[in-house]
């Protein structure tokens, strides 16, 4: 099973680098940044991490790996593959019916649901109240396809969670920073009161001693990562907002 | 047109500057007692059996709105300092109001209604609750006062 995941882990970034020097040589485009490179492969490591690790061995008895797993996996990983904007690399590598095909995706009503603010959300924060308040927490230890379901679930989530929070990429359902703030807030406050219930009520078969540790892990590594996006979230408005801009474009 | 632009709107920025104080406000108090008091001095517990479901909650809003609040902000700051609109003066009212309000909110709402942690577990509280919330009193007020003072007429910041 590890080494499956390195080959995939190695994979993904390969056909990334692969994507970015080879659309880089294509004369109307830009070069595509090296900082992309950067976040792409740092997320892949996240999500290797999370999965193949040491970290994924330990989660099975100890409630702090396992909570710094889903940071991995679920936040941060999700975070950086997000900033390496991989469907602008895909829709610039492919050949332009392919590219078109992706791009009708993008646009169709299921994407546009699945996009959206709210049921991202829902999926996201949703998904790990369910995980750590019914006996699924323990079923999951019992059983390898659960496990598996549910670790897919919390990095899909995120990765949703974080595309429908900051427009990196092409979007085409948008939203106003106004309303992506809001629905942000109440899903932090989501995660956070969930972290208070997890070091108050353990789930089924964790200590309270590595709950109450697992927890606080929670809560501050979630605080730190949303700080991120919420920074994101603010400097696009910045950028937005920015009153020279009509005038700087004249004057040039 | 590009007079429109030089020339600002005083009224849109006053706004944005009060905006601004107040959210940076609320966001700093809640850094302040997150730092100092949970962190370094470890006199506020993380969880307390007598908190209640409501102050859970409330507190978990109030953490994440604070949190947004610090960012938010200061980038609302630079969007006003950029267009040259910053009233100091204003901004500061504004940061000891929404720091005051938020601070009785916690020591009296919170701690006190809601059982949320208290400031220190120690046999008699009194004192410190009394320092907490009157501080937060004076924050308010010396806030409000410096609001007023700088309402209308703006003292303009040029960077």
């Amino acid at each position: 099973m590890d080494a499956g995941i390195i080959v995939l882990s190695l994979l993904l970034i390969g056909l990334y680098i692969g994507g970015g020097i080879h659309s880089s040589r294509i004369r109307h485009l830009h070069r595509w940044p090296w900082f992309r490179y950067v976040c792409w492969t740092a997320g892949v490591f996240c999500v290797w991490g999370a999965t193949g690790s040491t970290i994924a061995d330990q989660a099975h008895h100890d409630f702090r790996a396992h909570m710094l797993g889903h940071l991995l996996l679920g936040m941060l990983g999700p975070l950086l593959l997000v900033l390496a904007a991989p469907v602008t690399l895909l829709l610039r590598t492919l050949p332009v019916s392919a590219a078109r095909n992706v791009s009708r995706l993008l646009r169709s009503s299921y994407a546009g649901f699945i996009t959206h603010p709210v049921t991202a959300t829902v999926l996201n924060i949703g998904g790990l109240w369910l995980l750590y308040t019914t006996p699924l927490y323990s079923m999951m230890h019992g059983n390898p396809w659960i496990h598996g379901a549910v670790h897919l679930h919390v990095f899909l989530a995120g990765v949703l969670f974080t595309t429908a929070m900051i427009y990196i990429d092409p979007v085409a359902h948008r939203f106003s920073f106004l309303y992506r703030i809001v629905v942000f807030i109440f899903a932090l406050a989501g995660h956070g009161i969930l972290s208070k219930y997890v070091y108050a009520f353990p789930p089924d078969g964790v200590p309270q001693l590595q709950a109450e540790e697992g927890a606080k892990l929670m809560y501050y590594g979630g605080d730190v990562i949303d700080a991120a996006i919420i920074f994101i979230l603010c400097l696009h408005w910045y950028k937005a907002a920015a009153p020279e801009k009509g005038r700087e474009t004249a004057r040039r | 047109m590009s007079a429109k632009h030089i020339q600002p709107n005083r009224h849109h920025y006053t706004k944005r500057t009060l905006w601004s104080g107040l959210l940076f406000g609320i966001g700093l108090a809640a850094f302040i007692d997150e730092t100092i008091f949970h962190q370094l001095l470890r006199w506020h517990h993380f969880y307390d059996q007598s908190t209640t479901d409501v102050g859970l909650i409330s507190d978990g809003f109030f953490h994440a709105f604070s949190w947004f609040a610090t960012i938010g902000g200061l980038f609302l700051f630079a969007d006003v300092r950029r267009r040259n609109g910053l009233s100091l003066t204003r901004w500061w009212g504004g940061v000891l109001t929404g720091a005051g309000a938020f601070q009785l909110y916690d020591g009296i709402i919170q701690h006190k209604l809601m059982g949320l942690h208290q400031i220190r577990y120690v046999e008699n509280i009194l004192p410190y609750d009394l320092v907490w919330n009157i501080s937060a009193v004076l924050m308010i007020i010396t806030g409000v006062f410096l609001l007023k003072r700088s309402s209308g007429k703006g003292e303009i910041f040029h960077a």
